[in-house]
Parts: structure tokens; sequence; C-alpha cells
């Protein structure tokens, strides 16, 4: 009964609106940190590399270079951490796990905008 | 001491308020009518019980006996099945419909359910054994080895692992928290995984002395 786990899922802390957005595309998103009893936004930009899984347990992976060291975060698509998820350019690309651009560098690893 | 039988629908996961992520099993439990109230005196455990009934059915599909068995002490055929559990006699009566709003947000269960069958299987998996290495030559991978000693004790000591059927078999997991009540879609969401099937039938109880034996 797919109906009745939909029900469950959907009464969740689901907080920001999702964007229609897939691999390839970079987006920003802001997330809540808790540093001792403080939390504060932070935000991680990058490539979407990969998006997995359906349901409440959708998840995403960004990629991105920073200081000229690779970094991939995963996030679980609808957790009430992220607080907004913004598209900031649209790649084209031919497949949904791009995870070949692990062995790209500098230039060979630049994506090409959708027109 | 209280409970009523639900059924598996899937598992999924939920979010709490401080992000954290939740595995939980979706219980669908519709409305159990009771049947029959025993006094505690009425029963050699010496503790009040209730007849159940659950699993709707269409009438027509149901036999004779049962039809009018279920008539005769109020309740309007439909159910299938029949169960027996512990309950306080005092605060219900034949008729009275047990709900998922007996449990709340918070509170710990104990679940009952027959296992997933699994057939035939070997040591490793069925007992836990570590199994041999996959290489360095090694010719016993998942072999049991030797099952005891030489002459003494000339037997093969009681509970030995060996392998055999698996599975299917009736097993109960205690003190699962109750997630989230839906008296609405007459659901029970709870933390972790339940025994066997979706659409399995389970028994869920009260946690606590009183809620498991009796």
């Amino acid at each position: 009964m797919d109906e009745l786990i939909r029900a469950v899922e959907e009464t969740g802390g689901q907080s920001a609106e999702i964007p229609d957005f897939g691999a390839g595309d970079t987006v920003k998103v802001h997330y809540e940190v808790k540093e001792g009893d403080k939390v504060r936004t932070q935000v991680f930009g990058g490539v979407v590399i990969s998006r997995r899984g359906g349901g409440a347990g959708e998840t995403f992976t960004i990629r991105k270079i920073s200081h000229g060291v690779g970094v991939e975060r995963i996030f679980p698509l609808h957790s009430p951490k992220i607080t907004m998820l913004e598209v900031v350019r649209r790649g084209k690309v031919r497949r949904a796990k791009l995870f070949f651009l692990r062995k790209k560098k500098g230039k060979a690893a630049r994506i090409r905008e959708k027109r | 001491m209280s409970g009523l039988v639900a059924r598996k629908v899937g598992m999924t996961r939920i979010f709490r308020e401080d992000g954290a992520v939740t595995p939980v099993t979706v219980l669908e439990a519709k409305p159990c009518p009771v049947v029959k109230v025993r006094g505690a005196s009425a029963r050699a455990k010496g503790c009040d019980s209730v007849q159940l009934a659950y699993g709707p059915q269409k009438t027509s599909r149901l036999s004779k006996p049962l039809r009018g068995y279920l008539e005769k002490n109020g309740v309007e055929a439909g159910y299938a099945r029949l169960i027996e559990l512990p309950f306080p006699a005092s605060e219900v009566k034949p008729g009275t419909e047990i709900t998922v709003s007996l449990f709340r947000e918070g509170e710990k269960v104990d679940i009952t359910g027959t296992s997933k069958g699994k057939g035939f299987q070997g040591v490793v998996k069925r007992c836990g054994f570590s199994g041999g290495d996959d290489t360095h030559g090694c010719k016993s991978k998942r072999v049991p080895g030797s099952i005891g000693q030489c002459a003494t004790p000339s037997r093969v000591w009681k509970g030995k692992g060996l392998p055999g059927r698996t599975g299917g078999e009736r097993r109960t997991v205690r003190n699962l928290e109750v997630v989230r009540v839906d008296p609405e879609r007459n659901l029970i969401v709870v933390k972790g995984a339940v025994p066997g099937a979706r659409n399995g039938y389970l028994i869920v109880r009260k946690s606590g002395r009183s809620g498991g034996s009796c």
C-alpha cells in the first residue's frame, strides 16, 4: 500500500521548496549547521552529479573543487535542515550520473550550459 | 497490558525536527472489535484477556460457524480471524472497537509476528558462525567444521548450531518507539524494523512487564 507510506512521508518536516533540478545542474544548498547552541546557515555550491532514491529517502550528491581538492557532499533531498535550494546554472549532460567527473580536471571537467 | 493486531505496510524514513533521520515501519491497524471478554478467573494464567476479531473480509467468504459466532457475540460479521490477547477486562465490553488511539506517540511497544522464511540455510547465516577465509588457499569457506569432541562426551551438545530451515518463526521485537499515530488512516508508525513480510499480520502490544508476559 504505497499510498499509506506516502501519507506518512508527506507529513515530514520539509521546509524548503525543491526546484526542478538534476545531474549537471549547478546548485547552491543553504543548510542549517548547529555549532554548540548556535544555528547558522551555510552554503554549499557545486555541480549535482547524482540524484538517487525515491520518496522520503531521496538524496543528491554535489561536487565542487575547493582549494584544488574535489569535495563531494550528499544531502537528503527532503531534509528540514535545507532552508533553500537554488539552481544557478542548467547543465547539458547526457547521463544521469556524472561520476566520470571525478577523473576529470580543470577544463575537461566543464559542463556545457543548456540553452 | 493491551494491544491489537496490525498489518505491516512497509518501511520508510522520516525526519525529526532537528533534521535527524529515523527509519520507521508503517503499520495499518483497522479497528478490531472485541468479541469476548474473559476475566482473570476464567484463565489459567490469571489475567484478563479479550478476544479480538481482525482481518476485514467479505461476509460471504467467511465460514458459517465463524459468521454465526461473531453475530452471536454482537459483532458485525466481516472479520476473518480471531485472536486472544491480555487486556484489562474492565476497559472493554463485547462490541468495543480497539483502534490505534490505544497508543500514544513516544510510547514503547512490543511487536510479534512471523519472520520471513529463508529456506534451508547454512551455519554462517543461520547461527552467525564466522566461516573460513575466502582466500589464502582456505578450503573451509562456509562450513560448520567440527561439531564436538571425541570420547567425551561422545555426543553433540544440545543447542549446537547446525544448518537447517531458517526464518518463518514467531518472533517478538521489544521496546520499539511509537513515532507517530494517525487515527484517521488507522496508522501506527514505529521506529525500526518488525518481523515478517509486507501485508503480514502483527500483534502490537504495549511494552513493559504487564504488557509482554501474563
